[in-house]
C-alpha cells in the first residue's frame, strides 16, 4: 500500500518508470557563473525585503534577517534593579552555557586542564546533551583517508563558504579534525567501520573526497550520548532547566559569569566566573522568513543576545542555511531533516517528471536554491494536499545502487521515522523541499576561542566566521568538537589567571539607551527561551495568575 | 493518508478532554491544546527521547509506548507523558574496565534479575530488541547489545515497564562504549594523519591557501581534483 495520497500517485509513477534509466546518470555540476545566479534569484538569502540594516551596537549598519534584527533590536530579558549582585549561588572558574556538544567537550577539557570539578558548573536550559547536535545524521568531516589531506579540507571549506571564511578558523578545523575522530573512539563513539576497521567514508555536497565519518544515520546522537556519559563519570557539576538569561560584567569591563533563571521555580540565580564559554547554538527556531526548521526545540539564539548585551562582536549574521532536503510530506514532520547522506549514497532530487534536475550533490546554497526554483520557478514541483509544494528524493535507487539493505542498516532512523508515518523509503521515494537549517554567521571569536569581550569564549553554531556564507555538511559535527575542546582549554588557562572585580549588569542599562538613542519602540524582550507553539486562542485570553 | 483537516477528535491529556485536529502528533496536539513545554519536547524529530508518553486508547485495556513528536493522535486517547526515568547510572572509567558479563554484573546487578518477559521489547517506540541485548549483554556478547541497542534514544520507557527494575538504556550505553573502546579495532589512517599534523606536513600547504589572492583561490577551488 502506498503511503500517498492518489493525488500524488502519476507524478510517482513517473518516478518509478524512469528509475532504470537513471541508474549511473548525473546531472552536470553547475558553473560558478550559474552558481551565482541561481542564489542571487533563488536564494531566500537574496530576498531583501526579508532583512533590514541593524541600528545599534558593534554590528550597527550590518544586514540581517528581520527576525534575527528583531531579537537584538529588543529589551533584556531582565532589569539590573531586579537583580541582587550581593547572592552568589554559584562562584566558579569555568562556566559553560549550554550542554550540547560543544560544551560537553568543553567541560571535559577544561577538567583535562586543570580545572577542580568543583570549579567547572555547566548549566543547560533543558536537558543534558539534548541539542541539535544529537539531532545530526549524516556526519562528522576530517581528512583522514590516505588520498585526503587536510589542505584539501580547507580549499573545499573556504571555496563553500564563498571565500569569507576567517581563515585561520578553518585552519586549526582542518587540522585538529582527524584529533577529534580519535579522541572520540578513545572515548566509545562508535563510526561506521569497514572490516579492516578502517573508515566507511561517504561524500557530501561539495567535498572533494569521501570524508564522511558517520554512526548509521544517528551520528549526532551517538556523539553526544557518549559524552554525555563521560561528563556524568566525570562527576562535573551540572543543572538542567536553568537558563542563562544574561551574562555578567565586572568593573573592568570583563564577563564575569551570568544571571541564571530557574526554569521550573522562576528564580534567578548569580553565577560567577572566571571564564565564561556560550556554547548555545543557533537560531532555527525563530523561523526565519518563515521557513519550517530541522532545528531542536531550544535553539532561540540566546547565546548571541547575550553575547551582543555584553557587547560581543558578531559577523556573518547575514547568511542562513537552509538544508535542500526538509521533508515536505507528509503534514506531521513537514521541516525536518532528510539528511543529505542520502543523496551521498545515491537518492536524486527528482522534478514532477521524475527527472533528473540538478547535480545532487551541489553545496547546501546552490541546492537548495534549485530545489525552490524547480517548484516555484518552473512549476515542477509535487503539490501535497494542504498546499505544501516538494520534489521527490528517489531513496529506492539507494538500495539498488548499493544493495539491498543498505537503506535498513545506513538509515536506521529515517526508515523507522518514515515508516511510522506508512511511508516505506525503500520503495516509496520521500518529498522533500529547503527548511530552515543553520545559522551560518554568529559570535566572532579568534583561534583561542575567545570572544571581543575579556573572560567570555564562544563555541560552536553560536559562533559566525568558521563556514563562511555556506556551511559543508559534517563540518558543525566537527566545529562542535574543536572548538569545543579549544575553549575548554584556553578558558581553564585564562581562570588560572583571571581575578573578577565588582560584578555589575550595567551593560545592560547601556543597551537601553542604545535602544531608545536609535529610536527603537518595542515591547520585544530577548533572550525569550522557548518558542511559542500555543494556539492563537490560548495566547489572546491567557493570564498569569500563578 | 488523506485526512480531512477539519475533523476533530477528543483526546485526554492526564485526564483533561481537549477537542483537537485529527491529524497532529501528540505533541502539536498538546501544544494546540495550550499547553507549553519545558519538559517533555526536545528535538521535536525522533532523535532525543525527551518526550516519553505513555496512551491508552478507546476500548483497550493496553498501555502504550510512543515518542509524543511522533505518533499521530486517536479520538478517544488517554495520554500522559514521562518526561524523565527516575535512574541513577553509575559512573566508571572507561579505560579501566572489562568487555565481559562481569563488567555488567559490577555496575548493575539487578541485570539477573530478567525475568525474559519481553515487556521492556513490547515497550520500545524505535522497536529494539531491548530484552534480547539485555540477555547478550547478562551473557557477555557485548558486540550483540552495543548493536542491538544502536538505535536506543534513553527515552526511559523501557524501564518504567520492567518488572525486574532494570534500567535497560543505562547498559546498552555501557555495552556500546566497551565495543568501541575494547573489540572494534583502532583505526589505523587516523591515528597516521594525527601524527602527520602534528609534524607539521600540511602547514606550507595551508599557508599558501591561506595568503592567496582570492581570483587565485577560486581558480584553485574551481579546478580541483574530485575524488569521490
Amino acid at each position: 500500500m502506498s503511503g500517498y495520497p492518489d493525488s500524488m500517485q502519476e507524478s510517482m509513477r513517473l518516478v518509478e518508470e524512469t528509475r532504470a534509466g537513471r541508474i549511473g546518470k548525473s546531472f552536470p555540476s553547475m558553473t560558478a557563473e550559474e552558481k551565482e545566479k541561481i542564489l542571487v534569484d533563488w536564494h531566500p538569502d537574496y530576498r531583501m525585503d526579508q532583512k533590514r540594516r541593524l541600528k545599534i551596537g558593534p554590528s550597527k549598519g550590518e544586514l540581517m534577517p528581520l527576525e534575527v534584527a528583531n531579537a537584538l533590536e529588543a529589551h533584556p530579558a531582565i532589569k539590573p534593579s531586579d537583580i541582587d549582585l550581593s547572592s552568589i549561588s554559584y562562584d566558579v572558574d569555568v562556566l559553560v552555557i549550554g550542554a550540547g556538544g560543544a560544551g560537553l567537550a568543553a567541560a571535559l577539557l577544561a577538567l583535562e586542564n586543570g580545572i577542580a570539578r568543583e570549579g567547572i558548573l555547566m548549566v543547560q536550559k533543558l536537558r543534558l546533551g539534548d541539542a541539535n547536535s544529537k539531532m545530526s545524521q549524516g556526519g562528522i568531516q576530517a581528512a583522514d583517508a590516505p588520498d585526503d589531506s587536510p589542505t584539501i579540507h580547507y580549499l573545499d571549506i573556504i571555496g563553500g563558504g564563498h571565500y569569507v571564511n576567517k581563515p585561520e578558523l578553518v585552519e586549526v578545523m582542518v587540522k585538529e579534525a582527524p584529533g577529534v575522530i580519535k579522541w572520540h573512539e578513545e572515548l566509545g563513539v562508535i563510526y561506521d567501520k569497514l572490516e579492516d576497521w578502517s573508515m566507511q567514508l561517504a561524500p557530501g555536497g561539495g567535498t572533494s573526497r569521501k570524508r564522511m565519518h558517520s554512526c548509521k544515520d544517528y551520528t549526532g546522537l551517538e556523539i553526544t550520548r557518549v559524552l554525555v556519559d563521560e561528563f556524568l563519570n566525570r562527576e562535573i557539576p551540572y543543572v538542567e532547566f536553568t537558563s542563562a538569561v544574561e551574562l555578567l560584567m565586572d568593573d573592568m569591563g570583563q564577563v564575569a559569569g551570568a544571571i541564571l533563571y530557574d526554569m521550573d521555580s522562576d528564580e534567578y540565580l548569580v553565577a560567577r566566573a572566571k571564564s565564561t564559554i556560550v556554547t548555545t547554538g543557533g537560531f532555527g527556531r525563530l523561523h526565519i522568513q518563515g521557513f519550517e526548521t530541522t532545528n531542536h526545540y531550544g535553539a532561540t539564539f540566546d547565546g548571541v543576545v547575550m553575547a551582543y548585551h555584553a557587547g560581543a562582536a558578531l559577523r556573518d549574521l547575514d547568511s542562513t542555511q537552509f538544508h535542500p532536503t526538509g521533508a515536505a510530506y507528509p503534514e506531521q514532520i513537514v521541516g525536518q531533516l532528510c539528511t543529505e547522506k542520502l543523496r551521498t549514497r545515491g537518492a536524486q532530487p527528482l522534478n514532477k517528471f521524475g527527472e533528473l534536475f540538478v547535480y545532487p550533490l551541489e553545496t547546501r546554497d546552490v541546492e537548495a536554491s534549485a530545489l525552490i526554483r524547480e517548484c516555484y520557478g518552473r512549476d515542477n514541483g509535487i503539490v501535497t494536499p494542504s498546499g505544501v509544494r516538494g520534489v521527490w528524493l528517489d531513496t529506492p535507487l539507494i538500495d539498488v545502487v548499493n544493495g539491498e539493505g543498505t537503506i535498513e542498516r545506513e538509515f536506521a532512523a529515517m526508515f523507522r521515522n518514515f515508516n511510522k508515518f506508512d511511508i516505506d523509503i525503500r520503495k516509496e521515494p520521500m518529498l522533500v523541499f529547503p527548511t530552515l537549517h543553520y545559522q551560518n554567521g554568529g559570535v566572532e571569536i579568534n583561534v583561542h576561542t575567545e570572544t571581543s569581550v575579556p573572560g567570555l569564549f564562544a563555541a560552536g553554531e553560536v559562533v559566525g566566521g568558521v563556514h563562511g556564507k555556506n556551511r559543508l555538511m559534517g563540518n558543525s559535527q566537527l566545529d562542535l568538537y574543536v572548538f569545543g575542546r579549544r575553549a575548554g582549554r584556553f578558558a581553564a588557562e585564562r581562570a588560572r589567571k583571571a581575578t573578577v572585580g565588582k560584578l555589575t549588569l550595567s551593560h545592560l542599562d547601556r543597551y537601553e539607551k542604545l535602544l531608545a538613542d536609535a529610536g527603537v519602540e518595542t515591547d520585544r524582550r530577548a533572550p525569550f527561551l522557548l518558542p511559542e507553539y500555543r494556539g492563537k486562542r490560548t495566547l489572546e485570553h491567557q493570564l498569569k495568575l500563578l | 493518508m488523506e485526512k480531512n483537516e477539519s475533523e476533530m477528535i477528543t483526546i485526554y491529556v492526564m485526564g483533561k478532554k481537549h477537542l483537537v485536529p485529527a491529524d497532529l502528533t501528540i505533541m502539536k496536539a498538546m501544544e494546540y491544546a495550550g499547553h507549553q513545554f519545558k519538559r517533555g519536547a526536545g528535538c521535536r524529530g525522533g532523535f532525543c527521547g525527551a518526550c516519553a508518553t505513555i496512551y491508552r486508547t478507546k476500548g483497550s485495556y493496553k498501555l502504550q509506548g510512543a515518542l509524543a513528536c511522533q505518533k499521530i493522535v486517536e479520538d478517544g486517547m488517554y495520554i500522559a507523558q514521562i518526561p524523565f526515568s527516575p535512574a541513577e547510572k553509575k559512573t566508571y572509567d572507561v579505560r579501566e574496565l572489562r568487555p565481559d558479563a562481569s563488567t555488567f554484573l559490577e555496575y548493575y546487578p539487578e541485570i539477573a534479575r530478567c525475568l525474559s518477559c519481553n515487556t521492556c521489547t513490547k515497550s520500545c517506540p524505535q522497536d529494539i530488541q531491548v530484552m534480547d541485548y539485555v540477555q547478550a549483554a547478562l551473557r557477555g556478547d557485548v558486540e550483540e547489545a552495543a548493536k542491538l541497542s544502536f538505535d536506543c534514544l534513553s527515552c526511559g520507557l523501557c524501564a518504567v515497564r520492567c518488572p525486574a527494575e532494570i534500567v535497560p538504556y543505562n547498559i546498552a550505553q555501557l555495552a556500546r562504549r566497551l565495543y568501541s573502546r575494547y573489540i572494534v579495532g583502532p583505526t589505523e589512517h587516523v591515528l597516521k594523519r594525527v601524527e602527520e599534523v602534528e609534524a607539521g606536513e600540511f602547514d606550507e600547504g595551508i599557508e599558501e591557501l591561506k595568503g592567496m589572492e582570492r581570483e587565485t583561490l577560486q581558480h584553485r577551488y574551481e579546478t580541483r581534483e574530485k575524488r569521490l
